[in-house]
C-alpha cells in the first residue's frame, strides 16, 4: 500500500498541461495566468478558498470553457477550442460539484448511460437489441458490472437514482465517470457534504481506482486532511492565481498557502 | 442410499467424494458474481477443492493444525474449510464483522499458522495486530483489489494456490498421495472449531469432530426429509454454527445445494432470485421484513390495500390451521384458495419464500403474532432450541406440532433432563469434543454422567410434551414462597405487546412479582393521537392514566398467560409502574446489544422498588441523564404504581380443592 501522504511523485509522462491560461468572465478575472501540468499515473489535486477559481479551471480542461489566454496540452495535442464531447472521446471523464445524474433512472442505467461512447452498432441496431446489438450490450453490461463489483453499490442496482442516499449517488456518480474508462478523470469535489466515514470509503475507492484501473485523477477538494493524504501533488490557486505547486508538504508550509486560507491584513 | 453412505463416510472430505458419485453433475454451489449467477456441481467442487488442498500443502499447510477463514459467505472460503479438512487441518471461522481486538483474541488462542481472508479489509485487520500473532505465517485471500503495494511475501491469491495444486495434480503420484491423505482422516479427529460469540464472559473455542457432525446432520436432514433437490441460501455468519450447521454440514450430507449471496446488503434480493426451499431466519430478520411488507402495503393503493388486509385476516382465521392440517370449514378453505392466488403467493414470491419447505427461527422467543402471521399465509415456520455445544440442534418442532412458545421436542437420538435447578442439560449425536485448550472449561460445562449443561432453564410443557426455554438458568430466581422467578420470560411476554418497548421484573428473594414499564413512543403516540390524548412529552404520556389503563389490560393477559401454566403460575405480576423516561444505553441502562442490566437499573431508581415493594400508590424519583451531545441533567417525576389481580393458577385450584 501507498503510505498515504508520502510525498512520491508519480514519474509518468506528462498527460495534460495547462500553460499560461487566463478566463475572464466580463470584467471578473476567474483565471489568469496560470500554468501546471498532470502527470500520467498521479492524483493531481487542486485547492483554494472559495471563488479561487478551482471549478473554472476544471471546466477548461474539459472544454467547457474556453480560456482568452493560453493553451491545453492533452495527450501532446494542442486544442485552443476543445468542446466537452471531443474531451470525452480523448478520454476525459468527470463528475460534479453537485449530482448530475438521471434520477429517475436506476443505477445500472446510469452506469450504462456512462458506455454510450463506447457503444458502436447504431441506433436502429440498439432498438432491435438483436443479434451484434446484443451482444455489444452483453459485453457493456460486463464492464458495468466490473465497476458495480468495484464500488460495491450491487444492492442498489435496480434502485432509481431519486430514492439513493446522497452519499452513494456521488459514488454513482463516479462509477458513470469510471464507465466511460477515462484516461483523466476529474472529479469536482467528491467528498462535499460527506460524513467521516463516507470520506473515508470515498477516499479509499479514489485510491483504489488509482492503483487499479491505472487512471490519472484531478481532484478539487475542501477537506484538506482528505487532499493530504490522496495526492501526489497539490496546485493552490488563490483569486485566479497559482501561488503554490508541489507535495502536500511542500504546500503545507507554504507561507502564501497559509496566508490565503487564514488570511493577512493587506 | 444416500442417508446409510453418508454414516459411512466419518469425514466431510469423505461426504464430498461420495456426493461427487452421486451427484456428480447436480449444482453443489451457487455465487451471484459481476451480477450473474455461476454454478458449481459436486464433481467441480470436488476437483476444485483437491487442487486447492494440494496448493495449501504446498504452502506447508499440515495435518493437525488450524486455519483461520475470515469473511463473508464466499465458495472460495467454504473450500477454504473442506481443503483444510481434506488435509487434516482444522479451520477456524472467524466473524467478518469482528473488531480486530476479537480476532487476534481467536487467532492467537487457535495458533493459526495459516489464515483464509476475503479481501484487503480482512488482511489489514490481521496485519494491524500480527505482533500479537508470531505463529501467523501465510494469509491466501479472495480478492485482490488494493492488495498490489503490500508485501506478498507473505500472502497468496487463493486463484494462485489452486493453480499451482491442479499444475502439480497433473503428476498421478501426487493424487494418490492425496486419497491417503483423507483415507488417513478419522472420524474422531477434530473437524472445526467454532469459537463462540462470547456473551457470556471470553470466547471459548468449540471443537466439532466429523463424525459427530455428520450423524447431527443425518439425523435433521431425515428429520426434514431434505434430498439433493433442496436449495439454501448461505447468508448467516460464516463463523456461526448456525451456517455451518444448516448450509455446509446439511448440505453436503443431503447434498442440497448452497447459493452465496453476491453481497451482505443483497441478501434479500438474491433470496428471491433463488428461491431456497430451506430456510433460517432470526426472529429479527423475520420482524424486519414483516414490518417494511406493512411500510409499503401502506404505500399501496387503497383496492390493494383493502385486499391486503381483508385477505390476511382470512389467513389469520384459517391459515396456521390448514398448515397442521386441522378441520377448517370449505367456506374458509375457499377464501384461503383465493387469498393465496391475491396475496399470499404474491407476498411469499416477494419475500422469496415461494418455495420455502422447510424453514426454522432461533435464537431468542419470538412474538406469537409475528409468528402466527408467517405460517398463517403459508409458510412452514419453525422453531429450534440448540447451542455451539450441541452442533445447533437440541430440539426442534415437528411438522404439525407448532406453538409460538415452545421450541419443540427432543431431536432425534437427543437425550434431555431438566437438572433441580431447572437447568436443561443434554446429551446428543452431534455434541462437542470439548473446548480447545481449556479442559477446566470442558469439565465445568459437563455432567460427571456426560451430558452438557446448556445455562438455560426450561421445563417440558404438559400439554405439549415439548420443550419451553425461559431464561438462562443464572438469571432464573425464587420468590420467597419458593415459586419459580424468570425474569427475561415475563419481560418477553409483555414486550410482545407493541406498546411496550421495555421492561424489567424484579422478584428474587421477594414476596411477589413487581415489573416497571416503558412505553412506545411510536406505538402509543400514535393511539394517543386516534384517541385525542394530548400530551407534551414522554414522561406526560407515561403517566396518562388512559394508558395506565391500557398497559394494565396487556399485564393482565399476561397474568392469565401465566396462570395456566402450573410451572410459572407463581410469578404473576402484582404491581407494576410506567417509568418516566425511556431506559437508555448512554445512561448504562442498557447494554449495547439492548439487553436491560437489571442490577443497575434496580440501584439507580432504587426509591421505585421500595415503594413497589411498601405498598404506596406513588413515588418521587429523580435521575440524571445524560444528552446525545454530552451535557448531564436531571428528570424527576411523581410516578403512579398499580396493583394488578393475581389469576388462581390450576394447581392452587388443586390444592384448595
Amino acid at each position: 500500500m501507498r503510505a498515504l501522504g508520502s510525498p512520491e511523485v508519480a514519474v509518468g509522462d506528462v498527460l495534460l498541461s495547462a500553460e499560461n491560461v487566463s478566463l475572464s468572465f466580463g470584467g471578473v478575472k476567474a483565471v489568469s495566468d496560470v500554468s501546471f501540468d498532470i502527470r500520467k499515473g498521479e492524483i493531481r489535486a487542486i485547492i483554494g478558498p472559495n471563488g479561487a477559481g478551482k471549478t473554472s479551471m476544471l471546466n477548461i480542461i474539459n472544454g467547457f470553457y474556453h480560456p482568452q489566454q493560453g493553451r491545453i496540452t492533452f495527450k501532446g495535442e494542442t486544442r485552443s477550442k476543445m468542446r466537452p464531447h471531443d474531451a470525452a472521446h480523448g478520454g476525459i471523464a468527470r463528475t460534479f460539484q453537485n449530482v448530475a445524474l438521471f434520477r429517475g433512472m436506476t443505477a445500472l442505467d446510469n452506469l450504462m448511460a456512462g458506455r454510450t461512447l463506447k457503444m458502436h452498432k447504431n441506433f436502429f441496431w440498439q432498438l432491435l437489441r438483436f443479434g451484434p446489438a446484443m451482444a455489444e450490450e452483453v459485453e457493456h453490461r460486463h464492464r458495468v458490472e466490473e465497476i458495480i463489483d468495484f464500488l460495491k453499490i450491487q444492492n442498489i442496482r435496480r434502485t432509481p437514482v431519486a430514492q439513493l442516499p446522497y452519499g452513494l449517488q456521488k459514488r454513482l456518480e463516479l462509477g458513470r465517470a469510471l464507465a466511460m474508462e477515462p484516461d483523466l478523470l476529474l472529479l469536482d469535489e467528491p467528498m462535499a457534504g460527506m460524513n467521516l466515514e463516507e470520506k473515508e470509503d470515498m477516499s479509499r475507492f479514489v485510491l483504489d481506482v488509482n492503483n487499479h484501473f491505472g487512471t490519472t485523477i484531478a481532484l478539487i477538494e475542501h477537506d484538506m486532511g482528505v487532499v493530504m493524504d490522496l495526492s501526489n501533488r497539490v496546485v493552490v490557486l488563490d483569486h485566479g492565481i497559482k501561488i503554490a505547486d508541489g507535495t502536500p508538504d511542500q504546500v503545507k508550509s507554504n507561507q502564501a498557502v497559509i496566508d490565503a486560507y487564514l488570511g493577512v491584513a493587506h | 442410499m444416500a442417508p446409510h453412505a453418508a454414516a459411512q463416510a466419518d469425514t466431510f472430505p469423505k461426504v464430498l467424494i461420495r456426493n461427487a458419485h452421486l451427484y456428480g453433475s447436480r449444482p453443489a454451489m451457487r455465487h451471484k458474481d459481476l451480477g450473474v449467477w455461476q454454478t458449481w456441481t459436486w464433481g467441480e467442487v470436488l476437483a476444485l477443492v483437491r487442487a486447492y488442498a494440494v496448493g495449501l500443502h504446498r504452502l506447508g499447510l499440515k495435518r493437525g493444525e488450524t486455519i483461520a477463514i475470515v469473511g463473508a459467505n464466499r465458495p472460495k472460503l467454504y473450500w477454504s474449510v473442506m481443503a483444510a479438512q481434506m488435509l487434516g487441518a482444522v479451520p477456524v471461522p472467524v466473524y467478518a464483522d469482528a473488531v480486530a481486538e476479537e480476532l487476534s483474541f481467536v487467532l492467537a488462542h487457535a495458533e493459526v499458522r495459516y489464515a483464509a481472508v476475503e479481501d484487503q479489509e480482512q488482511i489489514d485487520k490481521i496485519l494491524s495486530v500480527k505482533e500479537r500473532l508470531p505463529k501467523l505465517e501465510h494469509m491466501v485471500y479472495d480478492e485482490k483489489r488494493g492488495l498490489r503495494d503490500y508485501d506478498h511475501a507473505r500472502l497468496r491469491s487463493m486463484d494462485d494456490v489452486i493453480e499451482d495444486g491442479r499444475k502439480a495434480l497433473t503428476d498421478p503420484s501426487v493424487g494418490v498421495w492425496l486419497d491417503a491423505e483423507i483415507a488417513a482422516g478419522k472420524g474422531s479427529d477434530a473437524s472445526i472449531i467454532l469459537y463462540t460469540s462470547g456473551t457470556t464472559g471470553t470466547s471459548k473455542g468449540v471443537v466439532l469432530t466429523g463424525e459427530r457432525s455428520i450423524k447431527a446432520a443425518a439425523d435433521t436432514v431425515a428429520f426434514d426429509k431434505l434430498t439433493e433437490n433442496d436449495v439454501a441460501l448461505a447468508y448467516l455468519p460464516l463463523a456461526w454454527v448456525g451456517d455451518h450447521y444448516l448450509n455446509y454440514a446439511q448440505g453436503l450430507v443431503a447434498g442440497f445445494c448452497m447459493a452465496c449471496p453476491e453481497s451482505a446488503d443483497t441478501a434479500m434480493q438474491d433470496l428471491r432470485e433463488i428461491g431456497p426451499s430451506f430456510y433460517f431466519a432470526p426472529p429479527r430478520t423475520l420482524e424486519q421484513l414483516l414490518t417494511r411488507v406493512m411500510i409499503r402495503m401502506e404505500d399501496a393503493s387503497f383496492l390493494k390495500r383493502k385486499m391486503f388486509h381483508y385477505f390476511i385476516g382470512v389467513a389469520r382465521r384459517y391459515g396456521e390451521r390448514i398448515l397442521n392440517g386441522q378441520p377448517v370449514p370449505l367456506i374458509g378453505r375457499l377464501l384461503y384458495a383465493i387469498g393465496n392466488i391475491l396475496v399470499y403467493g404474491p407476498l411469499k414470491n416477494v419475500l422469496g419464500f415461494s418455495r420455502v419447505r422447510v424453514a426454522y427461527t432461533a435464537g431468542e422467543a419470538i412474538g406469537p403474532d409475528l409468528f402466527a402471521f408467517y405460517r398463517s399465509i403459508g409458510l412452514n415456520l419453525k422453531q429450534l432450541y440448540g447451542q455451539t455445544e450441541a452442533f445447533l440442534y437440541v430440539t426442534a418442532q415437528p411438522d404439525g406440532e407448532i406453538y409460538s412458545d415452545t421450541v419443540g421436542p427432543a431431536c432425534p437420538n437427543v437425550d434431555i433432563r431438566i437438572a433441580e435447578n431447572g437447568e436443561v442439560l443434554f446429551k446428543s449425536p452431534g455434541m462437542f469434543a470439548g473446548y480447545f485448550k481449556d479442559e477446566a472449561k470442558t469439565a465445568e460445562a459437563m455432567t460427571p454422567d456426560g451430558y452438557v449443561m446448556t445455562g438455560d432453564a426450561g421445563f417440558f410443557d404438559e400439554k405439549t410434551g415439548h420443550l419451553k426455554i425461559i431464561d438462562r438458568a443464572k438469571d432464573v430466581g425464587r420468590l420467597t414462597d419458593g415459586a419459580l422467578f424468570p425474569p427475561k420470560y415475563i419481560e418477553n411476554k409483555l414486550k410482545f405487546y407493541p406498546n411496550i418497548r421495555e421492561v424489567v421484573a424484579y422478584g428474587d428473594k421477594r414476596d411477589f412479582v413487581c415489573v416497571m414499564i416503558n412505553i412506545d413512543l411510536t406505538a402509543v403516540g400514535s393511539w394517543a393521537e386516534r384517541n385525542n390524548v394530548v400530551y407534551g412529552s414522554y414522561q406526560e404520556l407515561a403517566g396518562n392514566p388512559l394508558v395506565y389503563d391500557m398497559i394494565e389490560k396487556h399485564v393482565a393477559e399476561v397474568n392469565r398467560s401465566l396462570a395456566a401454566d402450573k410451572v410459572m403460575g407463581g410469578a404473576q405480576i402484582k404491581r407494576f409502574l410506567i417509568l418516566h423516561k425511556e431506559l437508555d444505553a448512554d445512561d448504562g441502562e442498557l447494554t449495547r446489544t439492548q439487553k436491560v442490566r437489571r442490577g443497575f437499573i434496580a440501584e439507580r431508581y432504587a426509591p421505585l422498588i421500595k415503594a413497589l415493594y411498601d405498598g404506596s400508590g406513588e413515588a418521587d424519583i429523580s435521575t440524571e441523564v445524560t444528552f446525545e451531545d454530552g451535557r448531564k441533567g436531571t428528570i424527576s417525576a411523581r410516578v403512579k404504581i398499580r396493583d394488578m389481580k393475581i389469576e388462581p393458577t390450576p394447581a392452587a385450584m388443586g390444592r384448595a380443592a
